[in-house]
């Protein structure tokens, strides 16, 4: 309880934010808040934020550690769409759900194991270490799936994207599962603290006898994990990989996600829990400008109009503009 | 030496927010001579080059070229005006070819293009005055970092031609390419070029300068002929310190030799540091003094497997063991207080408790978390003991005063219960009252059987707390004092003393 309330604090302005937002859906669109069960499974609109917002929760989870390694992770819209190939072209070859699973994830694993390598290896600059992937994963896609859009009908698969447990869809299950998970996982062990010190300062970390380059794969490993979770529960959802279109521009959603919900992308102190609900905000504003009738052609523009005022209400809660010279001093040149 | 001047500059001063890089400093180099500028870390070599060059400009002074008053506007400026300069790093494009990269930007055309053979004829010309017969079309990157040099040399003297300005030429050249190196300089000596040449090894100074210009602290100390200014003159005149005023002597005595202990051997690195033997015994604080770039700190990255030694083994308590990484050392019981505590020690947005505690929490593995309360417990525990000021250890570590942040880098490995602690530089740019508290508590982790190996520029502090001192000077360890033999002047006389041992 103790903790609790501080870190209710330092989550104010988002909350605020989704609060507000929501306010205005519910303007928009009176029926907003209203639930009702139907074959076993939660319905309405508040559900329908939670389950489209899922893929890039799951995404963000994977993010917050790779932004918080001081680094950024630019092929996740690629891995999903790559994992998703995967496990369309395999079950329609006739494999059982369980192995199809496990195959599209360790194709995500495999991915991040890649990106890691260069970043921490090579020590290529991350952003180009991925982009690497970022283009030659989506042509990757469109290799497994021959150009085509792979359907299948397997009902093991579907349930992944549309399924129901607990009365709720098994996207928000699987985001709200591996949320909890993640934050059990960093915070339980020191892995949360080794990888926040190697994003703040990865030299000063090796001296004092941290493996942060051994760190560093595993947290682009995790993040394609998670890439290719939401990659299959998006192929699930339409029931087909669509090697052109899964999960594009998706990894951009994902480091917004991470940004609004506080994470530095200068690396260091991260919160997996204020990413996920980075991406609730984003998919309600998504959904908010949706059901408004708002011309489509003025989504984006609004979106972006919204995210820079969330910006802004987050720096000043930091201490505004005051926060960021803080950090520059520290990278300055060393030589008087 | 009855040149004149080719470029002088008086009264110069320069400041920064809060300091003086550069106190009416004069500097004055003349045609056909090298000129040597010497001084340690932040005496103001850098900003008189910068300011020479045109990079920075001078809050007030004069300069001349030649006799007439200049005003340097801007790098090109200065090229043109004819001082061309060549950093430590090449500056040049390693992905061109080598005519590219002396002609970038002044390109023989022909109908509009470049006549990439009429530049390649030139490259050879210009080379060939150098005694260099390369390739002149392949990648300035498939050469030695000297042919490299070389190029830019010739690049920068094409360009400018009479004032050639050489920023630590020398640092990552071996003895063969330094010796090639010279030769060229000699030869633009001769020529009547005026060098300014800048470099930390002293035997490099005697072997190729004419004068010698020292500055310390934005002051400038004195120039001087090279041919009568005895080294160990040159040495405290670049630390600040006479000869006659340093007659302090060591307090400790050595402890009697435990067979705890740890023994470096014929361990060394290429272009870093010449192979060495050192042992350490368990409550013994080797002091290591040369001046910077002696290898100093080179030596403690090897010991701590930041770099890793191409020769030599290691052995603790008689038995051999390897280091790899740092990770290896912290395995075996090693700490490192770095240097440069901003890039290489403090983590600095996290906590004066996670700092405290992160050494240790790396030796446990990721696995093993210490809990928050033992990690509060152990951070008030150091912070107690080394009374580190923090309002609270929940703070950022950057907060916190140069003093206190070392306090909670040395509260790091202690936390570990290390066997061996190297500290390098633990008191620059600490206050007066952190100075001496630091020094205290080396002499009580010594006592407390740790064996310390401290690198320090303030010889004063080294004979204080050393029961031994290792004398480094161009990258090699080339003596040792111990007992009663420990003082400044000592140690002054070893770091200066001429290789030859004529003097």
């Amino acid at each position: 309880m103790r903790k609790f309330m501080p870190g209710l604090r330092k989550a104010a302005p988002q909350l605020v934010s989704l609060g507000v937002i929501l306010f205005f859906n519910w303007l928009a669109f009176p029926g907003f808040f209203d639930l009702r069960i139907q074959d076993g499974r939660l319905f309405g609109s508040l559900i329908d934020v939670l389950n489209r917002g899922a893929p890039v929760a799951i995404l963000a989870i994977g993010m917050t550690a790779v932004i918080a390694s001081k680094g950024v992770d630019l092929s996740v819209g690629a891995v999903m769409a790559m994992a998703g190939a995967v496990a369309a072209t395999m079950t329609v070859a006739g494999h059982p759900p369980p192995i199809v699973l496990l195959s599209a994830l360790a194709v995500g694993v495999a991915c991040g194991l890649l990106n890691g390598l260069l970043v921490a290896v090579l020590e290529l600059q991350p952003i180009v270490a991925t982009l690497i992937l970022m283009v030659a994963g989506r042509g990757i896609a469109q290799l497994i799936t021959e150009g085509v859009i792979v359907t299948f009908n397997d009902p093991g698969l579907i349930f992944v994207g549309t399924g129901a447990f607990l009365d709720l869809p098994m996207p928000v299950v699987l985001a709200a599962a591996l949320a909890l998970l993640a934050v059990l996982v960093v915070r339980r062990t020191a892995l949360g603290m080794l990888i926040e010190s190697i994003g703040v300062n990865r030299s000063a970390s090796t001296y004092a006898g941290i493996n942060s380059r051994l760190l560093i794969i595993i947290v682009y490993a995790f993040s394609g994990f998670c890439a290719a979770l939401a990659g299959i529960i998006a192929a699930a959802d339409i029931r087909g990989a669509d090697a052109n279109n899964a999960g594009l521009w998706l990894e951009l959603d994902a480091i917004l996600a991470v940004v609004i919900g506080g994470t530095s992308l200068l690396g260091g102190r991260f919160s997996i829990l204020m990413s996920v609900l980075g991406a609730i905000i984003i998919q309600a504003m998504n959904t908010g400008i949706l059901i408004s009738g708002f011309p489509p052609e003025y989504n984006l523009v609004v979106k972006a109009c919204v995210i820079i005022l969330i910006l802004l209400a987050q720096s000043a809660s930091l201490g505004g503009v005051a926060w960021l010279p803080r950090r520059i001093p520290a990278a300055k040149s060393k030589e008087a | 030496m009855s040149n004149p001047d080719l470029l002088t500059a008086r009264d110069i001063r320069k400041s920064f927010v809060g300091f003086k890089a550069l106190d009416s400093v004069d500097f004055s180099v003349r045609a056909g001579e090298i000129h040597a500028l010497l001084g340690e870390n932040g005496a103001g070599k850098s900003t008189l080059i910068k300011v020479l060059t045109g990079v920075l400009r001078a809050d007030s002074g004069t300069f001349e070229l030649n006799g007439d008053p200049i005003t340097v506007r801007d790098t090109l400026h200065a090229q043109q005006l004819g001082i061309g300069t060549v950093y430590q790093e090449v500056n040049l494009l390693p992905n061109l070819t080598v005519a590219e990269n002396l002609y970038i930007g002044r390109q023989p055309k022909r109908f509009g293009l470049v006549d990439t053979r009429a530049m390649h004829k030139m490259a050879r010309a210009l080379l060939a005055d150098y005694d260099i017969d390369i390739d002149v079309g392949a990648q300035l990157s498939s050469f030695s970092v000297a042919v490299q040099q070389l190029v830019a040399i010739a690049r920068a003297v094409d360009m400018s031609g009479s004032v050639l300005i050489l920023d630590e030429p020398t640092a990552s050249l071996d003895r063969h390419e330094v010796e090639l190196l010279f030769g060229v300089l000699r030869k633009l000596r001769d020529r009547g070029l005026g060098i300014v040449f800048i470099t930390h090894f002293l035997d490099q100074v005697y072997a190729i300068s004419d004068r010698i210009t020292v500055l310390r602290n934005g002051r400038l100390v004195g120039t001087r002929e090279t041919a009568s200014l005895p080294r160990v003159e040159l040495v405290s005149m670049m630390l600040g310190r006479t000869l006659a005023a340093a007659t302090e002597h060591g307090r400790r005595d050595a402890p009697p030799h435990s067979s705890r202990r740890i023994a470096f051997h014929d361990f060394g690195r290429d272009r870093s540091i010449a192979p060495f033997d050192m042992t350490i015994h368990a409550g013994e604080v080797v002091g290591v003094a040369g001046l910077l770039g002696s290898g100093r700190t080179e030596t403690a990255r090897l010991m701590f497997g930041i770099d890793l030694a191409d020769c030599g083994t290691i052995g603790i308590d008689g038995k051999p063991v390897k280091i790899a990484s740092p990770r290896d050392a912290v395995r075996l019981g090693f700490g490192l207080c770095p240097e440069d505590r901003k890039a290489d020690g403090i983590i600095g947005d996290l906590s004066v408790r996670e700092n405290i505690a992160l050494a240790l929490q790396a030796r446990r593995g990721w696995l093993r978390r210490m809990s928050t309360s033992d990690q509060t417990e152990l951070a008030n525990r150091f912070v107690k003991a080394l009374d580190i000021r923090t309002t609270d250890i929940e703070k950022p570590v950057k907060l916190l005063s140069g003093g206190n942040q070392q306090k909670v880098i040395l509260a790091r490995w202690l936390a570990t219960s290390p066997r061996f602690l190297i500290l390098d530089e633990p008191t620059r740019g600490i206050d007066v009252g952190a100075h001496a508290e630091i020094i205290e508590l080396i002499n009580k982790l010594c006592d407390e059987g740790l064996a310390l190996l401290v690198i320090s520029s303030e010889l004063e502090e080294i004979v204080a707390y050393s029961t031994r001192v290792r004398t480094l000077r161009d990258r090699a360890h080339v003596g040792e004092l111990t007992g009663a033999e420990i003082s400044t002047g000592s140690i002054m006389q070893a770091i200066a003393a001429d290789p030859g041992g004529a003097k």
